[in-house]
């Protein structure tokens, strides 16, 4: 058949599969919502603060939990699922017909950015819902912002597997990078309760700059190009590097 | 018509030559055999064949293909089976099927392929969950999918029960009466003796031979073993000196003579013309085991 045919049989085989990981989903789809809707629960964080200018902690902490949903899903739920199928050499069998293998890549990153996204958006809905938390007033700025980010989280995904070997490598490697990468989204402290001090490196960062662009807009101004320039040329580098290191077996 | 020729290959992994001068030539139609011992450079040559590995020199083409320059052609006309190559553990057999299926041109009929390769009861079971016989005729089954006009089938029966390498064995022939050519890479020699036309026998990166299993068995310095219990002793001298003889050895009280068609015929003017009987005379042809130990040096089991 054409290769869009075959492109489109790969993508929807992998959708499939991609339902049928139980824990994968409620990472990726669930658990930010989860996270949003405990934290919410606290009284404490429903009221105004001033030394937050006036809003809530639940205010700021809907985009650290989107935030969190690009981590999961392009940090945590990818690379182990790409280094296995490496390890494994579905990708060498891919290769030995008329579809090549980066066929499969492709659509496993789409189907992770499709998975980061929808489980944004409904951090998002829940938020207005649950907790009556404003939604975003600049929505062209928020999406751009939020789509440099799950951009940037597919490509440190993508990095954690090309220096990863095995697919046992490729989890630990994630996992510590998840870490850093949870607190310069801002999971422990709001990046903008942060010391100034600590802010301004964080805000060098991929999540912590993407923080910051997400609040920006969420308030109603335009995600400032320092923010937006710092996660995108993260993406970049790290898409480069995945580029540059990855190996098909 | 040839489908597919191979060149003085030479392929090294930093300074380890792992095939270093292979050539041959499949003819269309044919079962050809790759035979050698493990680290011989069969998987390499048949990686160079199917495009995975480019060759540090030499030439190879499949059906007029370059298999590096022209891959797209040559996974249309190339099906592959290949060692160590999994699938999506929670792929379905069906799912797989029709998933490759939609990556060529002109698949072959699944349900009747699925038929042939036993493959029908399990096409709701996820790949994770298939035996290893299930798993390896599904491989076959998805190297045969796109209608192929050559397949590479790496170490096909390994890990195969004994009934189910019947199964496959008779596959690969109903896969070759259907008029595809097929690289069978083993290192069974049943399976070789059974399965090729021809066999090219690679130890350490090069061919030792190449030949039918019958050439290759009658070129064995051993081709007859020729044993008995002498009643009288035969002088061993004697024995040696028989045309074409390549040893005299005691075996379990038995005196056993190796050696050609010409020795036997000579054994046996020696025991008229001595009046010698030898009880329990056995002749005996030897095995494409004997003359494979015989190329390489090497035992395979």
């Amino acid at each position: 058949m054409s290769a869009a045919t075959a492109t489109r049989s790969v993508l929807r085989t992998e959708a499939r599969l991609f339902a049928r990981e139980p824990g994968s989903l409620f990472w990726v789809m669930v658990s930010p919502t989860v996270l949003l809707v405990i934290l919410g629960l606290i009284p404490s964080f429903q009221e105004a603060s001033d030394d937050l200018g006036g809003r809530r902690v639940i205010d700021l902490y809907v985009p650290v939990a989107v935030l969190f949903a690009l981590i999961m899903s392009g940090l945590q739920a990818m690379p182990p699922v790409l280094a296995g199928y490496r390890e494994r050499g579905i990708l060498r069998r891919m290769s030995t017909t008329p579809v090549r293998p980066g066929a499969l890549l492709t659509a496993q990153l789409a189907l992770h950015a499709a998975a980061a996204l929808a489980s944004a958006l409904l951090v998002i809905a829940a938020g207005r819902l649950a907790f009556g938390v404003a939604l975003p007033e600049n929505l062209p700025g928020y999406a751009l912002a939020l789509l440099l980010a799950v951009a940037g989280g597919l490509a440190l995904g993508g990095a954690v597997c090309a220096v990863s070997r095995t697919q046992k490598i490729a989890t630990a490697v994630g996992s510590a990078v998840f870490f850093p990468t949870m607190f310069t989204a801002g999971v422990w402290v709001p990046v903008q309760a942060m010391p100034d001090t600590v802010q301004r490196i964080v805000q060098l960062t991929p999540f912590g700059a993407a923080s910051q662009a997400l609040d920006t807009a969420a308030s109603g101004g335009w995600p400032g190009w320092a923010a937006l320039t710092v996660t995108g040329v993260w993406t970049v580098v790290l898409t480069a590097a995945s580029v540059r290191w990855f190996r098909w077996q | 018509m040839t489908a597919i020729e191979v060149q003085g290959l030479h392929k090294a992994y930093g300074d380890r030559k792992v095939v270093d001068g292979v050539s041959f030539d499949v003819g269309e139609g044919e079962i050809f055999g790759i035979l050698g011992p493990n680290g011989a450079g069969k998987t390499t040559t048949v990686e160079c064949v199917a495009g995975l590995r480019t060759p540090d020199e030499g030439l190879v083409r499949v059906c007029g293909y370059d298999p590096v320059a022209q891959r797209a052609e040559v996974t249309r006309v190339l099906g592959v089976q290949l060692q160590e190559s999994e699938l999506q553990a929670k792929l379905t057999v069906r799912e797989a099927l029709d998933l490759y299926a939609s990556f060529y041109e002109r698949p072959a009929d699944r349900q009747e392929l699925a038929e042939r390769l036993g493959l029908l009861p399990h096409l709701r079971t996820r790949f994770g969950k298939l035996s290893g016989g299930q798993k390896q005729r599904l491989f076959i089954a998805l190297a045969l999918i796109g209608n192929p006009r050559v397949v590479v089938l790496d170490e096909l029966t390994t890990g195969l029960d004994p009934r189910a390498r019947r199964e496959a064995w008779s596959l690969v022939e109903s896969v070759r009466a259907g008029g595809v050519t097929v690289l069978l890479v083993t290192h069974f020699m049943e399976e070789a003796q059974r399965l090729c036309d021809r066999i090219a026998v690679i130890d350490r990166g090069r061919v030792a031979a190449l030949d039918t299993p019958d050439g290759l068995i009658g070129r064995s310095s051993t081709a007859k073993e020729i044993s008995f219990a002498a009643r009288t002793p035969l002088d061993p001298a004697d024995l040696r000196a028989l045309p074409g003889a390549a040893g005299v050895e005691t075996r379990e009280g038995r005196t056993v003579v190796h050696g050609t068609d010409e020795t036997v015929d000579a054994f046996v003017s020696l025991l008229a013309r001595r009046g010698v009987t030898a009880g329990q005379l056995r002749v005996s042809d030897a095995t494409l085991d004997d003359a494979f130990l015989d190329l390489t040096g090497a035992d395979l089991r």
